[in-house]
């Protein structure tokens, strides 16, 4: 019955392995609620200073802040959002496949690159695959906060106030549903208008208190910290879900492998039997 | 006449509704806004926004700074923090005043003192606040 004990360790070994699966599961499923939670409960903040912005951009100011004009492009600088942790399907890198195509885009047009890395995995992936990674910070956590931000998100505005680089992005995943995550490449600087209807195409321009310069300066990075840490809540709840989902998966597979490795042990045991009955039938007849 | 509000902070919705007026500490002084205000930008100060909502009805929210946006339309609050006036605690308040009046007595550097000028600025919106929200009630 060697081969029947081999299959035994097999059996135990994924059943122990889809213990630890399903734990997970289970672990990314109730963090994913209050993932969720935080990212909804920061919404309506986002939404918000977002519309000011749109309006801001459709105005016609006295004073235009640095953030508001564009130019020529010659470099850009992208800010990553990863996550600090695997096991969470293709979510990461999807998101990379999504990075570098854009970056090749640029890169055929001679376009230099800042890179901002946000989670341990984009940092660990930037190391690997080259590039100009200015700013990195990991081990963001489970509830990560806007101050754990400031610092990086700063590199990338200087950057961009003492005009080294031109255009600023942030990549990272959107949640659509639990099932699915999709990676997006969104414009921060310079400040973009969108088009809608609100009226706000005539002439206008805002009372400004205190000066334009400095309110312009303070609402602006308030602003570009906002969508980046909205980026970040949002991609730590696509990591939860894309961890669920994998984690649901891999639990399922490991169902999967021990019912067929249990019918091949019985199957094998069954055989060994049979042959040691006929063994005996066959020696008693030859007695 | 009525504007629409939206008064925000980073963690929460605050208040999302039609007003009648709302008056808001702005960083040079006191802004009372009424529906048809032309656009204006301001930063706002520690202290109380006042509404009066639709219908007659006043409530009174504490924000810790931020910015405020009008448009005829429309009125954005971003609050740093904003609460409630009645969830604020006149206990932790006053504690928090008393606290950062010492630590302004006895300041040690540049920058101890400029928190704590800080602090206290924000705690003694939070009483002002709170006490406004008295005289309503005692009306």
């Amino acid at each position: 019955m060697a081969v029947g004990k081999e299959i035994k360790t097999q059996i135990a070994s994924i059943t122990s392995t889809r213990k630890i699966t399903s734990a997970m599961e289970m672990v990314a499923a109730s963090k994913m609620r209050r993932a969720q939670d935080r990212m909804q409960s920061s919404r309506p903040y986002a939404r918000s200073i977002r519309g000011v912005i749109q309006h801001l951009a459709k105005a016609n100011p006295e004073y235009t802040h640095l953030y508001m004009q564009s130019g020529e492009v010659k470099r850009v600088g992208f800010i990553i959002v990863a996550s600090d942790r695997g096991l969470c399907g293709g979510l990461n890198i999807n998101l990379f496949k999504a990075t570098v195509s854009k970056m090749k885009e640029f890169h055929d047009q001679n376009i230099e690159m800042d890179i901002c890395a946000l989670g341990s995995k984009a940092i660990s992936f930037f190391r690997n695959y080259g590039g100009n990674v200015v700013a990195a910070k990991g081990g963001l956590g489970d509830a990560p906060e806007a101050e754990q931000l400031v610092g990086a998100v700063k590199v990338m505005l200087d950057a961009y106030s003492e005009g080294k680089i031109d255009r600023l992005y942030v990549v990272s995943n959107g949640f659509v549903n639990t099932m699915t995550q999709k990676p997006t490449v969104d414009q921060l600087l310079p400040l973009r208008a969108e088009e809608d209807d609100e009226g706000l195409n005539h002439h206008w321009d805002y009372i400004y208190e205190p000066e334009a310069k400095e309110l312009l300066e303070g609402l602006l990075t308030r602003y570009i910290e906002s969508c980046v840490y909205q980026a970040v809540v949002e991609n730590n709840a696509c990591e939860q879900a894309a961890r669920m989902l994998a984690m649901k998966n891999a639990t399922d597979n490991a169902g999967n492998l021990i019912d067929e490795l249990q019918l091949v042990y019985n199957k094998a045991r069954q055989a060994a039997i049979t042959q040691e009955i006929s063994e005996i039938v066959g020696g008693a007849a030859a007695v | 006449m009525t504007v629409h509000c939206d008064i925000v902070s980073a963690e929460e919705e605050i208040f999302s509704g039609l007003v009648e007026f709302i008056s808001v500490r702005g960083s040079l002084g006191e802004l009372g806004v009424y529906p048809g205000h032309t656009p204006l930008l301001s930063e706002i100060n520690p202290g109380p926004v006042e509404l009066r909502k639709q219908g007659g009805e006043e409530d009174v929210i504490y924000v810790s700074g931020g910015f405020l946006e009008v448009q005829p339309t429309k009125v954005t609050i971003l609050a740093d923090t904003a609460s409630r006036a009645h969830d604020l605690d006149e206990a932790t308040a006053l504690e928090a005043q008393k606290a950062a009046e010492q630590a302004m007595a006895d300041k040690q550097g540049e920058f101890e003192y400029s928190t704590a000028a800080a602090q206290l600025a924000e705690a003694t919106a939070q009483l002002r606040a709170i006490e406004q929200i008295r005289r309503k009630l005692g009306k």
